[in-house]
């Protein structure tokens, strides 16, 4: 029998998790465990809010307090860059590994343009200097229900919007991936309307957790994973991650963005995570961490409510889904 | 003899999906979701199988494969095996834990409804497909059989409104099963039919009258 050893196995060191962490690892799981005991007993008093007491715990006490780190359990290499939603590569799952290899993501630029003092076209080297890049911990929840914990490289969307000065009319940033279809077969369909499009409102992307990623797992992003720059907001549901970026502009009105456009009743603008507000489709309260049997319960803003809620203070998140 | 050992190799064909499922499963090669997979490979089964079987009477009486007859059976009850599998796999597997959602899912997810709609019209048809039971039921027999085509069409409906945005692959289904029905429909009143025939006496009937 053909055993492949995979060369991702051994990480490097930076990206062990801290023993102290791993050890307590089982809480979690206990914890996970009760919440999900505690939803089977709806009638039982105080059942619901022991759940979401339990439910929002466990993840939070293995978070840095600025969220930037996760001591859960990193999702294998190889599992997180074989599932993949990048619709540009065919609509499967093993679609974008299978299929990108011909895409190149170097050399890359990307413009930075509209209500900002200095707009410009940069290198990716220029926009996002080695020097400026910081690791993240995020978990990463899927609207589909399933979720990854994935280190990234990267430098916060923060730093880089600050460099070009936004104007006092830049209310939004809209993001634009690029359009190969030469080289993204599935841009040869109008699956979606292409180029993918998203966007955040200026706090949102001001907030300290919103990540531009180079990389992952210590090395640069592969194409299947959206190379070689992508966004990462982990309190949003994946799909607002977007992927191949070529453009950020910074504007007055609220940016249309794809999935929004594809299906409104599913995909909101803001597409936080919420356990409270299903999917026309499906529930959104619980979720499968890839590579676990059970479900877990969702958290709140994927467990970065301490972060973000603040944000939405006085919205109807329903309404604003 | 020989036609019983073609039907005993159809059958453990028809098994293979199950076998490498369970063998991707032991040696973890179902993606990162294995249950996810396992619950679209028996669906797609279901699915498959379940149009073959209606698949079989048009085949066999304008393509003249007189030998088929016995697969209606075969293929249908493959296909309930499948969709059983499918049902187990999203109830127990997927579901695990939360026992409760099964119902609520049911009752609150139009594909949920509309695929367990097409498992419970199956249920019967897999009581009935003995020949004893061919027998005792006589015409009303092929009455309650009719119920395929209504779990085809659910099958078909569950399948497209559960995928996110790409309908290709269910629209294909679909197309096959409204391919079936045309040939189910020329059969019925192609000339020297029993019905266009009797058609036809109705019409004269009327006319001369």
């Amino acid at each position: 029998m053909l055993i492949r050893r995979n060369r991702f196995a051994e990480p490097p060191e930076r990206e062990v998790t801290d023993a102290a962490l791993y050890l307590r690892r089982r809480e979690f799981v206990v914890g996970a465990g009760l919440a999900a005991g505690a939803l089977l007993l709806p009638g039982c008093g105080r059942g619901g809010d022991e759940a979401k007491a339990a439910a929002a715990a466990p993840a939070k006490s293995s978070d840095s307090p600025d969220g930037f780190r996760t001591g859960e359990e990193q999702t294998p290499f190889e599992k997180a860059t074989s599932y993949n939603n990048f619709y540009e590569f065919g609509t499967d799952k093993e679609d974008p590994k299978d299929n990108s290899g011909g895409f190149v993501p170097k050399p890359w630029s990307v413009a930075v343009e509209g209500e900002i003092a200095r707009p410009g076209t940069l290198a990716l080297e220029d926009l996002a200097p080695a020097a400026a890049i910081q690791e993240r911990i995020y978990r990463m929840r899927c609207v589909e229900a399933w979720s990854m914990v994935i280190p990234w490289r990267g430098i916060p969307l923060a730093d880089v919007l600050k460099r070009f000065e936004p104007t006092s009319r830049a209310k939004f940033v809209a993001f634009t991936s690029v359009l190969r279809p030469a080289q993204m077969p599935g841009q040869r369909r109008n699956v979606l309307e292409w180029p993918y499009r998203e966007g955040l409102r200026i706090d949102e992307a001001m907030n300290p957790l919103a990540l531009l990623a180079t990389g992952m797992y210590g090395r640069d992003l592969p194409n299947q994973n959206g190379a070689p720059l992508r966004l990462v907001t982990p309190w949003k549901y994946g799909f607002k991650g977007i992927k191949s970026i070529v453009a950020i502009r910074l504007q007055e009105a609220q940016p249309e963005t794809t999935w929004n456009m594809a299906a409104p009743d599913e995909y909101g603008f803001y597409s936080n995570v919420n356990p409270e507000v299903d999917h026309p489709r499906w529930s959104q309260a619980r979720e499968r961490r890839i590579g676990e049997f059970a479900k877990r319960p969702t958290l709140p803003f994927n467990g970065y409510a301490e972060q973000v809620a603040s944000l939405y203070a006085g919205m109807d998140l329903r309404k604003n889904f | 003899m020989r036609r019983r050992a073609v039907h005993a190799a159809v059958i453990a064909l028809a098994l293979l999906p199950l076998v490498r499922l369970g063998v991707g499963a032991l040696r973890d090669t179902l993606g990162a979701d294995p249950i996810k997979t396992a619950t679209h490979t028996t669906g797609l089964w279901t699915l498959r199988f379940l149009l073959g079987a209606l698949a079989i009477t048009p085949l066999r009486r304008i393509g003249g494969f007189a030998a088929l007859a016995p697969y209606r059976r075969t293929l249908g009850l493959l296909a309930f095996t499948y969709c059983t599998l499918h049902l187990l796999t999203y109830g127990v597997l997927d579901l695990w834990g939360e026992w409760g959602t099964l119902l609520a899912d049911i009752a609150k997810r139009p594909y949920i409804t509309v695929g367990f709609t097409g498992f419970v019209c199956m249920v019967p048809l897999a009581i009935t497909s003995t020949r004893a039971s061919i027998k005792r039921l006589g015409k009303r027999w092929v009455q309650l059989h009719r119920l395929a085509y209504v779990a085809a069409v659910c099958g078909c409906v569950h399948f497209l409104w559960l995928v996110k945005k790409d309908i290709r692959e269910p629209l294909i289904y679909l197309a096959i099963f409204g391919a079936l029905m045309a040939a189910r429909l020329f059969l019925r009143f192609r000339p020297g039919s029993a019905a266009a025939t009797k058609a036809r006496k109705s019409a004269s009937l009327s006319a001369s009258s």
